[in-house]
């Protein structure tokens, strides 16, 4: 880790997992700020910002458990810094709250989720990607949020620096959200220099206080510019329902305006924030629909379906929230059925039948999890979906 | 004769346009925030450089009222939130202002974390016995035997000594006054503020509306005419000796003001230690202005 290069970047070629190339990628956005609480298999995040936070003026602090990581953090990102934590299973129930917390406040933050098989304690050192719900609906009441999905250790180190950047662009909390297998397989890791690498800086705003309202979206914007404590704006922050100078205002319209900017300013802004990858879709009759390792196992069964003579493509979620409807739609038109394939019993597939309203066959391809998909069970799945 | 009082003094450290507050009359939690309003005029701290943070409950409220930057967070959770705003601005000086079924209940685990580690956090918690918000449920300092919604037939739990609590896990300094000790109260907030490390100040108060009502203990005043007949001054005394009983005397006075290096300097310290010049320091963000 000697090379890295004067603001930290650890430019260069490696050979790291999953969770070192998230805490490479926090570096490289800016991030200064974490907390953690120690749990399997996202650990090794932190362990690295602890070890190589003190070598680029970072700061990091273990917790006393999640409920204090997750607001510490929220503390930290008001203070002014990029911030982040990391979290598993059971640690992701319990930073809930706070997840709530940094969406009603609309605090820029980075949240880290290795998912590893549940419920409860479940199958710690093992994969899963059964919290894709909760990343969605987990906090209580209405809210929305961004969910990102490496299949990589080069898309954690790019995906987390995505995050860090639509945390600021939104004023939102997102979520990186590994599997075991991604978090602990290590590949190749491209990391470019500093300028190649855009990083999306806090929107400090240059209004005078007393004009300024900490959530007043900026003109021509959903989202609201900032400030911090100490710069004499005497800005008031409450999980309460709020005005935009942040007063609790306890009443339905307030209530309603409030919670439609909150949700606007994501589902509206969805064509800037969805990512997938598409492959081999022109002439397909059959698209699987995947995301993290499972889209890796589904290539294998892409390639064995197609060599059986099955014209079937590829849809990988890049993000999960929010959904590409757009995109699942218009796909819903013109093929015969959707493969999904992932490990849990079935999560994003409500999301695929959804959308598609019955138009299309979907064929759910589920999982408990502990292991991956043997790819021939993909495969079958991808046939069996046209004859 | 001295020209007219024009405007309270207090006045300006509150967000004026947020009166009427939400507390009932005969409340103690007001009482604390005037002094905590005079301390601040006393301790002459840049109000700019001050940021408070409450938890929930009534005096979950406090952070609201205060013009000053400040931070209305979850149950329980005002310590780690602050805790990570200190780190992340050791530039602010940062203040927990909450109750007593946030900070020892729900918060209890943070309460002596924040303790051990010395996280550099003044702490004031106001004691009123009961969780107002909610309508008057017992709390981890609620006597035996009082009545609350959800001890109906009286409390029957041994009650947190919470100066003992903080003494214990290393707080730098531990105060007990009442609501009814408003001088000495603001000085020994105004005494606190300007110290570094974890300080605690705990401020026995009256709730008319649930506690006092519903063990038939009068009106605030009357509770305020308690405190003055039971409250006895031991500045300076062990803190083994200083928990509370029901309707018995109650010691107040600073009981703990010590010097230990900081969470932010042991870590500091630690990391110049341990890589030397390879050691980058963290740099506050406030040290760049948000107007660009």
């Amino acid at each position: 880790m000697s090379n890295a290069n004067s603001s930290g970047t650890l430019t260069g070629s490696h050979y790291l997992d999953g969770d070192h190339a998230c805490s490479e990628g926090a570096i490289a956005a800016g991030c200064r700020f974490a907390a953690g609480y120690p749990i399997t298999p996202s650990t090794e995040v932190v362990e690295r910002l602890a070890q190589r936070f003190p070598f680029v003026g970072g700061r990091f602090l273990q917790f006393e458990d999640e409920l204090a990581a997750s607001i510490a953090l929220l503390g930290g990102a008001w203070g002014g810094a990029k911030a982040c934590t990391v979290t598993s299973g059971p640690g992701f129930s319990l930073m809930m709250e706070h997840i709530g917390l940094a969406a009603i406040t609309e605090t820029p933050c980075v949240f880290f989720n290795v998912q590893r098989a549940g419920p409860s304690t479940g199958l710690p050192t093992q994969p899963a990607q059964g919290d894709m719900m909760q990343a969605r609906f987990g906090s209580h009441g209405d809210y929305r949020l961004i969910a990102l999905c490496p299949n990589s250790p080069q898309e954690c180190f790019d995906l987390t620096v995505d995050a860090f950047n639509m945390a600021e662009e939104f004023r939102v909390p997102v979520l990186v959200m590994l599997d075991e297998v991604v978090g602990h397989m290590t590949e190749k890791v491209v990391i470019p220099e500093d300028a190649e690498i855009k990083v999306t800086e806090r929107r400090w705003t240059k209004k005078p206080p007393g004009e300024f309202k900490l959530f007043a979206p900026a003109e021509g914007s959903l989202v609201p510019e900032m400030v911090k404590p100490g710069d004499g704006y005497r800005i008031h922050v409450t999980g309460l329902t709020h005005d935009e100078r942040g007063y609790p205002k306890m009443t339905v319209p307030e209530h309603e305006k409030m919670q439609m900017r909150l949700w606007n300013k994501i589902v509206l802004n969805a064509d800037k924030i969805v990512k997938y990858e598409a492959k081999d879709l022109d002439d397909a009759e059959v698209v699987v629909v995947s995301y993290g390792i499972t889209s890796r196992i589904a290539e294998r069964a892409i390639q064995q379906a197609r060599a059986q003579g099955v014209k079937v493509g590829s849809f990988r979620l890049i993000t999960a929230w929010p959904f590409p409807e757009k995109e699942i739609l218009q796909l819903s038109k013109k093929v015969k059925a959707f493969v999904v394939p992932e490990l849990n019993l079935g999560q994003m597939v409500l999301e695929v039948q959804r959308i598609v309203e019955g138009r299309t066959k979907v064929v759910p391809v589920p999982h408990v999890g502990g292991t991956v998909h043997d790819p021939q069970v993909i495969t079958n799945a991808i046939v069996g979906a046209v004859r | 004769m001295s020209a007219p009082v024009k405007e309270n003094p207090v006045n300006k450290y509150l967000r004026m346009e947020r009166m009427p507050s939400i507390w009932c009359p005969g409340c103690g939690i007001g009482t604390t925030v005037n002094c905590f309003a005079r301390a601040l005029d006393e301790s002459k701290i840049p109000l700019d450089n001050l940021a408070v943070v409450s938890g929930i409950g009534c005096t979950g409220r406090v952070a609201g009222y205060l013009n000053v930057d400040s931070f209305h967070t979850t149950h329980g959770r005002a310590i780690p939130f602050a805790t990570g705003l200190q780190l992340a601005r050791p530039d602010l000086k940062v203040v927990v202002y909450s109750g007593d079924g946030d900070l020892s209940a729900i918060g209890g685990n943070h309460f002596i974390h924040a303790a051990r580690r010395n996280a550099d956090l003044l702490v004031v918690m106001v004691n009123n016995f009961t969780y107002g918000m909610t309508g008057g449920q017992v709390t981890p300092t609620t006597f035996r035997p009082a009545i609350a919604s959800t001890t109906p037939y009286g409390a029957f739990e041994q009650t947190f000594n919470m100066p003992m609590l903080a003494d214990s896990c290393g707080a730098v300094y531990v105060a007990r006054w009442t609501a009814y000790h408003v001088k000495q109260l603001a000085k020994s907030m105004a005494e606190a503020i300007n110290k570094r490390g974890f300080r605690f100040i705990e401020i026995a108060a009256p709730c008319p509306t649930l506690y006092l009502r519903r063990n038939k203990l009068g009106e605030g005043l009357d509770e305020m005419k308690f405190y003055k007949e039971k409250s006895v001054i031991r500045n300076g005394v062990d803190t083994r000796e200083v928990a509370l009983d029901y309707r018995k005397e109650i010691t107040v006075g600073k009981f703990v003001d010590r010097e230990r290096a900081t969470l932010e300097d042991a870590m500091d310290q630690r990391y110049k230690e341990a890589l030397g010049a390879k050691y980058v320091p963290y740099v506050s963000p406030g040290a760049a202005k948000s107007q660009a």
